[in-house]
C-alpha cells in the first residue's frame, strides 16, 4: 500500500470503473486530452479511448443533459462539473431530470449518473468556484450526495458512487485534493454511499462533520485532548441519507454534539442533522445541540476566505461550551 | 471623403432570414400537387394512410377534449391545427427510433406504441401513463430539457453501434429561445449524433407571439448556430411534413449528424385545456388564413378528387376512433390510485433509511 493524494485515489476509482464495466462513460470540460482541469482524469483518455473518456463543448446543462440520455440508452454516465458553482446552470438536469426518472417509470428505467464537482473553499479561487452547494441537492428526492474528507474514501467511495444504479452527487472537496494524503490500496475495494464514519473515538463531545472541516475537527480535538476534553468525529460521508444510527450511538456515549459545516448556516446539512437529532437523540443531550457553520453571506472574496471558512479554532470554543453548559 | 464601409448588416440580416424562408411545399390549400416530382414518391395506400393518421389525430383531440371539459382529465395540450405537423413528421420514423416528446406531442408518442389509455393516465397523473411499451421518455413538461436529453440519447444510440436508429425530439418556437435547445443542437453536432430535432412553430408561445421570440426572420435558421443543416417546411402539409421527416431521418441515420426541422402549423384552439382563451390575445383575422390552410382539408380534396376517400368513410373512421377513445378512457378511470408506499418504494433502487422508514408507516395507513 502506498500514500497517495485524494486526487489520485479520485482517478484510481475511476480507472477501476471504467475498467470493470465497459459502459462507464467519463466526460466534461477538459477531462479528456488535458486529464481534467486538476488531473482527476489523468491518463484515462489514452487508456480507454476517446469513445470512453471525452471533453465536451462548454454547457453545464447540455453535458448533465446529455448523461439522462446516455443513461436511457444504456450507459453508466460520470459527468463532471468543473467547478461547483457552475452546477447552476445544470440544476434542471439534477433536480428536476435525473433524480426523477426511477420514481416516474416505476422503475423500468433508471439514471446510474455519477456527478463529479469540486466544492469547498480555502484555495483562493476566483468568484463562484469554491461554493457549498450541497445544501441545494440534499433536499431533492432520488438523489444521493456524498463527499469523502481523507484519500481512503475518495477510491472506496466514488467507485461505490458509480456503481450505485440511482444519481450520485460525488463531491470533491478542492482543499484536499493534494493537501490531504493517505493510505490507499492499489486493488479495489468500496466505502458504502450510506454510512458515517467514527473518525476518532471519544468520549466528552461527538463532532459532526464532513468534507474540508473533518481534519479542522481533528485539529480541534488534539487542542481539546490536552485540557482532557474527549471528542468522537464523526465524517458524515453521505449527505443524503444521513447515518443517524452512527451519530445516535455517539450522543448516547458522549451527552454532547457540535455540528460542522463550511457552508453557510442556513438551511445547510448541519441543520438537517440538528433536526434529525433533536427527534431521534435529544434525550441523551445535557447541552443544546450547536453548529458551527460559516456566516449567511455570500461566498468570500478570496482575500477574506481565512476569516470566513469555520476553522478548528471555531470549533474549539463551540466544543468548550457546549461541554462547560 | 471615402464613405466605404467593411459590413453591410442590413443585407446580412435580410440574407440570413431568405437563406431559410421556403417552406417546403406539396400540396397547396386547394389540394393542388405544387410539387410533382416529390408527390411521386407516394403511393395511393400512404396517402390514405397519413389521411387516417390525420383524421385520428383530430377525433383523438375532440374526444379528449370533450373528456377534459367533463372534468375526467388533467392537463392536455390540445393538438387542433397541428395534425400535419404530427402526424406527417412521427409516421416517417421507426419503432427502433428514440422518442423525446414535449407535452403537447402525446398523438406522436401513441403512434411510436403508447396507448390511448396510457395517455389518458398522464394527462390524469398516474405512474401507468408513463410505462408504455414504446422507446421513448414521458412528455416533457420542462421546455427544451428534452433536447438536450435527446443529443444523449443519439450519442447512446451512436455508441451502441446501432443501424438505422434516431432519435428525435419535439418543441415549440417558444422552446427554440430556451438555452437547453441550442445546447441540444449544438451537442448533437459536435459529436455527430443521430439526432432529428422538430421545432413545431404555431406561432405562440401561450399568449407571446413568435415575432417577439426571436430577431431571426425563420427557426430554422437557428441550425446554423450549431453548424447543422435545417429546412422549413409548410406544416399544414403532411406530404411535405413526411417527406422532410424521412429524409431527415434517413441523413441522421447514415451518420452524418443532425438535422432540424421547422414545421410552420397553427394552433387552432387554447394552448392547454387549463383556461387559456386565444381570445385575449390574438384576432379572428389572424385565425381565419389558418382555418384555409387545414391540413385535413388539403388532402381530403386531392384524395376525394382521386376517389380514393370520402365523407362517408371519414365519418365511419371518425365515429370509431372515438368509440376506442371512450374505451380507453374506462380503462384508464379502472386503474387503482397510487399508493404513498408504492411512490417511496420506486425512489431509488435501495430504499434509504428515512425512506424505509416511511414505507412502514404508509403501508400501516394503507392497510388500514
Amino acid at each position: 500500500m502506498a500514500k497517495k493524494t485524494y486526487i489520485k485515489a479520485i482517478t484510481e476509482g475511476i480507472d477501476i470503473a471504467l475498467a470493470e464495466d465497459p459502459k462507464t462513460l467519463v466526460f466534461g470540460e477538459d477531462v479528456g486530452k488535458n486529464g481534467g482541469v486538476f488531473r482527476a482524469t489523468n491518463g484515462l483518455q489514452e487508456k480507454y479511448g476517446e469513445d470512453r473518456v471525452f471533453s465536451t463543448p462548454l454547457a453545464e446543462s447540455g453535458i448533465l443533459g446529455l448523461s439522462i440520455g446516455l443513461a436511457v440508452t444504456g450507459w453508466r454516465p460520470v459527468p463532471e462539473i468543473q467547478f461547483s458553482g457552475f452546477i447552476f446552470e445544470a440544476l434542471d438536469s439534477i433536480v428536476s431530470q435525473m433524480s426523477r426518472i426511477r420514481f416516474q417509470y416505476n422503475g423500468t428505467k433508471n439514471a446510474p449518473i455519477t456527478i463529479r464537482t469540486p466544492y469547498g473553499g480555502g484555495t483562493h479561487t476566483a468568484e463562484l468556484h469554491a461554493d457549498n452547494f450541497e445544501n441545494f441537492v440534499i433536499g431533492v428526492p432520488g438523489l444521493r450526495v456524498v463527499t469523502p474528507s481523507s484519500a481512503y474514501d475518495a477510491k472506496g467511495l466514488i467507485i461505490s458512487a458509480i456503481e450505485n444504479n440511482d444519481p450520485v452527487v460525488f463531491l470533491e472537496n478542492l482543499r484536499l485534493y493534494r493537501s490531504v494524503k493517505g493510505e490507499v490500496p492499489d486493488d479495489k475495494y468500496t466505502v458504502p454511499l450510506d454510512k458515517a464514519n467514527v473518525v476518532q473515538e471519544g468520549s466528552d463531545v461527538t463532532i459532526i462533520a464532513y468534507g474540508g472541516e473533518v481534519s479542522e475537527a481533528q485539529k480541534a480535538a488534539k487542542k481539546l485532548a490536552k485540557d482532557n476534553i474527549s471528542a468522537e468525529i464523526i465524517d458524515l460521508r453521505s449527505l443524503y441519507p444521513l447515518d443517524t444510527d452512527t451519530i445516535f450511538e455517539s450522543i448516547k456515549k458522549t451527552h454532547h454534539v457540535v455540528i460542522v459545516q463550511e457552508a453557510q448556516k442556513q438551511a445547510g446539512v448541519g441543520a438537517e442533522v440538528a433536526s434529525a437529532i433533536s427527534e431521534g437523540a435529544i434525550m441523551y443531550l445535557d447541552a443544546p445541540i450547536t453548529r458551527v457553520a460559516a456566516p449567511n453571506s455570500v461566498y468570500p472574496f478570496p482575500q477574506a476566505e481565512n476569516v470566513w471558512i469555520p476553522a478548528s479554532k471555531d470549533i474549539e470554543d463551540a466544543v468548550r461550551e457546549v461541554v462547560n453548559y | 471623403m471615402a464613405d466605404a464601409k467593411a459590413v453591410d448588416f442590413a443585407k446580412i440580416k435580410a440574407e440570413e432570414g431568405a437563406a431559410f424562408a421556403k417552406p417546403v411545399q406539396i400540396l397547396d390549400n386547394d389540394g393542388k400537387v405544387v410539387n410533382k416530382e416529390l408527390m411521386a414518391n407516394f403511393t395511393d395506400d400512404q396517402l390514405v394512410d397519413l389521411m387516417k393518421k390525420m383524421v385520428w389525430e383530430r377525433a383523438l383531440h375532440e374526444q379528449t377534449m370533450s373528456f377534459s371539459q367533463q372534468g375526467r382529465l388533467g392537463f392536455y395540450a390540445p393538438t387542433w391545427g397541428e395534425e400535419a405537423s404530427e402526424m406527417g413528421t412521427a409516421a416517417a420514423f421507426k419503432k427502433q427510433d428514440f422518442l423525446f416528446p414535449a407535452y403537447r406531442d402525446l398523438p406522436q408518442l401513441i403512434q411510436h406504441g403508447a396507448t390511448v389509455a396510457q395517455m389518458y393516465l398522464w394527462s390524469k397523473g398516474h405512474v401507468k401513463g408513463n410505462l408504455f411499451d414504446a422507446r421513448a421518455l414521458r412528455p416533457q413538461i420542462i421546455i427544451g430539457a428534452q433536447m438536450v436529453e435527446m443529443a444523449g440519447g443519439a450519442l447512446g444510440i451512436k455508441k451502441n453501434g446501432e443501424k438505422d436508429t434516431v432519435a428525435y425530439a419535439y418543441t415549440g418556437e417558444g422552446g427554440s429561445s430556451q438555452g437547453d435547445t441550442y445546447e441540444g443542437m449544438n451537442f448533437a453536432g459536435v459529436f455527430q449524433a443521430p439526432a432529428v430535432f422538430i421545432i413545431q412553430n404555431n406561432g405562440w408561445a401561450i399568449s407571446y407571439p413568435r415575432k417577439l421570440q426571436t430577431e431571426a426572420e425563420t427557426i430554422a435558421q437557428k441550425g446554423v448556430a450549431a453548424g447543422i443543416p435545417a429546412v422549413q417546411v409548410d406544416g399544414m402539409d403532411v406530404l411535405a411534413c413526411y417527406e422532410v421527416a424521412k429524409e431527415a431521418r434517413e441523413f441522421a441515420a447514415a451518420g452524418n449528424g443532425p438535422v432540424l426541422i421547422e414545421t410552420l402549423t397553427y394552433r387552432f384552439g387554447a394552448h392547454s385545456s387549463a383556461g387559456d382563451d386565444p381570445s385575449r390575445y390574438r384576432t379572428k383575422d389572424e385565425e381565419k388564413p389558418w382555418f384555409d390552410k387545414d391540413p385535413l382539408i388539403r388532402l381530403r380534396k386531392y384524395l376525394t378528387e382521386k376517389k380514393l376517400w370520402s365523407e362517408e368513410e371519414e365519418e365511419k373512421y371518425v365515429a370509431e376512433c372515438k368509440d376506442d377513445f371512450k374505451k380507453a378512457m374506462k380503462e384508464a378511470d379502472s386503474v387503482e390510485p397510487e399508493k404513498v408506499s408504492d411512490m417511496l418504494k420506486r425512489t431509488f433502487e435501495v430504499p434509504t433509511p428515512d425512506i424505509k422508514e416511511q414505507i412502514k408507516k404508509y403501508e400501516a395507513k394503507e392497510s388500514k
